[in-house]
């Protein structure tokens, strides 16, 4: 007779039932001068997991991104990659190249943070250099090179040469280059023409699929947002209105502001002037 | 009455292989809105420019571009610049890029109709009051300078400027993808207020299919240099007929379009350097025949719709593709 109770254990998906935690934000606080520009915002991303943050234009999500990754202090609050808290700054090189490994950052516009002189294969060679100084560097860069779809002929090329979905791609190529445990893509494909937004996106799905990569996907794009991330929290003046599952959120927002958000989105029937009274309303 | 009508027209740039534009048709009425859609190099910033004579460096033109029925192409300098301050006025993408950040923005506003001596400097502040007030503005953002607003603030003045002139057309290239989207909802709903005020004619040239959908008239698709497919908004995007405005479609990251994997356009548009001979979608295109790499297609009305045209030698089949889809 078959053990029910075995089977039972069995996920139909073959997923984990419960994954670890990769990221923690607690009580997130950010002042500049007198604006709160981050106002105890916590959230928490699971291992493989993509958490969405949206917002406008001084909502405090750039600044929650930047403080997760490093490139700015918060006043108050804690960021823990794998319990270990990021937030204590602790010097030395070491350690600098230990919180370089657990999160790594891909920017709106990869020409502004790409080294202009350096070839793709050297700009990722330096990187495994620093970080991993023993491994087979020439099999990693081809290696990272397949991961985004590219080849021999991009490692050589200057990033002017490239377009801007390439170039966007050695952006994620030198970010997996660390193997880091959570990515933050700041608006990585806001700039990006929609059929090479694409092909990103979906670059992206693949990449966390395989390698169980955390991603924190701050965006404005609600499209977006509904295409790649698992959940979401969205931000105004500084924190957070609403957080959920992706898909919960966006069919039944509760928030006032999660709804103008929404029905700000432009399609067929669309009434601007209904969202902007809204809008003045709020 | 039609306000902007562009026929064959081509533009040509020193050391390329193709033509820049490539045979554009366009007409805007009066009172109407049309845009005009594609990607990054499609050429529809060119085309929008063209209309103020804003032509590149060495660039070598054919066929025409009229504005209330004066060509463009063949204007004088003097008439250029009536036609600028005057007829037809440009709202750019980046209010911060385009509006001189140490002048104050009266200056800005009343700059173009003091110019062309149609205002004196009193007349003119008080139409810049005016104009302000119709875009929701009051009439101390006059003394304020470009740093003191915001964003949204700062493109209503550009469009309050584009209005001094009383223009018969209107150009907004991108004039709302550098802002927030409840601000572009603001935006959108004030062009459409003021249009409808007015019976401006306006050009909306976005690369977002859903907005272009959204507020539009009729919408064009540029592609390589070409209007690859033209007609009302709504059936555009319902049915589109060329295979380009179809994978567009399916490329954009929508809210009611089912979650998972989008179907990604692959490949990339053909550059200057590059000679083509057919269909310039062809290579990306998935019902791309030898026949579309041999010979371009028209830009043809399609049967038993209205006001729609598509240049491809398979539009009844993209009309099943999308349909099966």
């Amino acid at each position: 007779m078959p053990d029910l109770n075995q089977e039972d254990a069995v996920d139909p998906k073959g997923a984990p039932a419960v994954r670890r935690t990769v990221l923690e934000v607690v009580g997130l606080h950010r002042a500049f001068g007198g604006v709160r520009a981050v106002d105890d915002v916590s959230f928490t991303l699971a291992e493989g997991g993509s958490l969405g943050i949206v917002g406008e234009s001084g909502s405090g999500k750039t600044t929650t991104a930047r403080i997760v990754v490093g490139l700015e202090r918060a006043d108050a609050g804690q960021v823990l990659v794998h319990r270990r808290d990021r937030t204590e700054h602790r010097r030395g090189r070491a350690h600098r190249l230990a919180r370089a490994r657990e999160v790594q950052l891909v920017f709106q516009d990869p020409y502004l943070s790409l080294d202009p002189r350096t070839t793709v294969g050297a700009a990722l060679r330096e990187t495994l250099r620093l970080h991993f100084p023993d491994a087979d560097h020439p099999r990693r860069i081809a290696e990272l090179l397949d991961q985004v779809g590219l080849g021999e002929r991009e490692a050589d090329a200057l990033p002017r040469q490239l377009s801007g979905g390439q170039r966007q791609r050695v952006a994620i190529a030198r970010a997996l280059a660390v193997e880091p445990a959570v990515l933050v893509l700041d608006e990585a494909v806001a700039a990006l023409d929609v059929s090479v937004q694409a092909q990103i996106l979906n670059l992206l799905a693949d990449i966390r699929a395989r390698t169980g990569i955390g991603y924190l996907f701050i965006t404005h794009d609600l499209g977006v947002v509904r295409c790649v991330t698992d959940d979401v929290v969205v931000m105004r003046h500084g924190r957070i209105v609403e957080s959920g599952p992706t898909t919960e959120v966006l069919a039944h927002p509760q928030h006032d502001y999660t709804r103008l958000l929404l029905d700000s989105v432009p399609r067929p029937g669309w009434d601007p002037r209904s969202i902007a009274a809204a809008r003045r309303a709020l | 009455m039609t306000i902007l009508d562009i026929q064959a027209y081509r533009l040509r740039l020193p050391d390329t292989a193709r033509p820049v534009l490539d045979g554009v048709d366009l007409t805007v009425r009066a009172g109407e809105t049309v845009a005009l859609v594609g990607e990054s190099g499609s050429g529809k910033s060119l085309t929008s420019r063209s209309v103020l004579g804003l032509l590149p460096d060495g660039a070598t033109t054919g066929g025409t571009v009229r504005v209330n029925g004066e060509d463009v192409l063949t204007m004088t300098p003097e008439r250029l610049r009536d036609l600028r301050t005057g007829t037809a006025a440009m709202v750019f993408q980046d209010p911060r890029a385009a509006i001189n950040p140490l002048r104050r923005l009266g200056d800005f506003l009343t700059e173009s109709v003091r110019l062309n001596g149609r205002l004196a400097a009193a007349a003119a502040a008080e139409r810049a009051a005016e104009m302000l007030d119709a875009v929701g503005l009051p009439a101390a953002v006059l003394d304020r300078y470009p740093g003191q607003v915001s964003g949204g603030m700062l493109q209503r003045v550009m469009i309050a400027a584009a209005l001094m002139g009383d223009p018969a057309l209107i150009l907004a290239d991108e004039p709302t993808t550098a802002l927030d989207v409840t601000t572009q909802a603001e935006v959108v709903a004030l062009l459409g207020d003021l249009q409808e005020r007015f019976g401006t004619g306006l050009l909306f040239v976005t690369h977002d299919l859903g907005l272009a959908a959204a507020i539009s008239d009729r919408v064009s698709v540029m592609y390589a240099g070409r209007i690859v497919e033209t007609g009302p908004a709504e059936d555009l995007f319902d049915r589109p007929r060329h295979p380009y405005t179809a994978a567009l479609l399916a490329s954009t990251p929508r809210l009611d379009a089912p979650q998972g994997r989008l179907a990604a356009i692959e490949g990339r548009p053909p550059g200057l350097r590059e000679e083509l001979t057919g269909c310039p979608f062809a290579p990306r295109c998935p019902i791309a025949t030898e026949l579309c790499t041999e010979q371009a297609p028209a830009l043809l009305s399609i049967e038993a719709e209205p006001g729609r045209r598509t240049a491809c030698h398979h539009s009844d089949r993209t009309g099943e593709g999308s349909a099966d889809a």
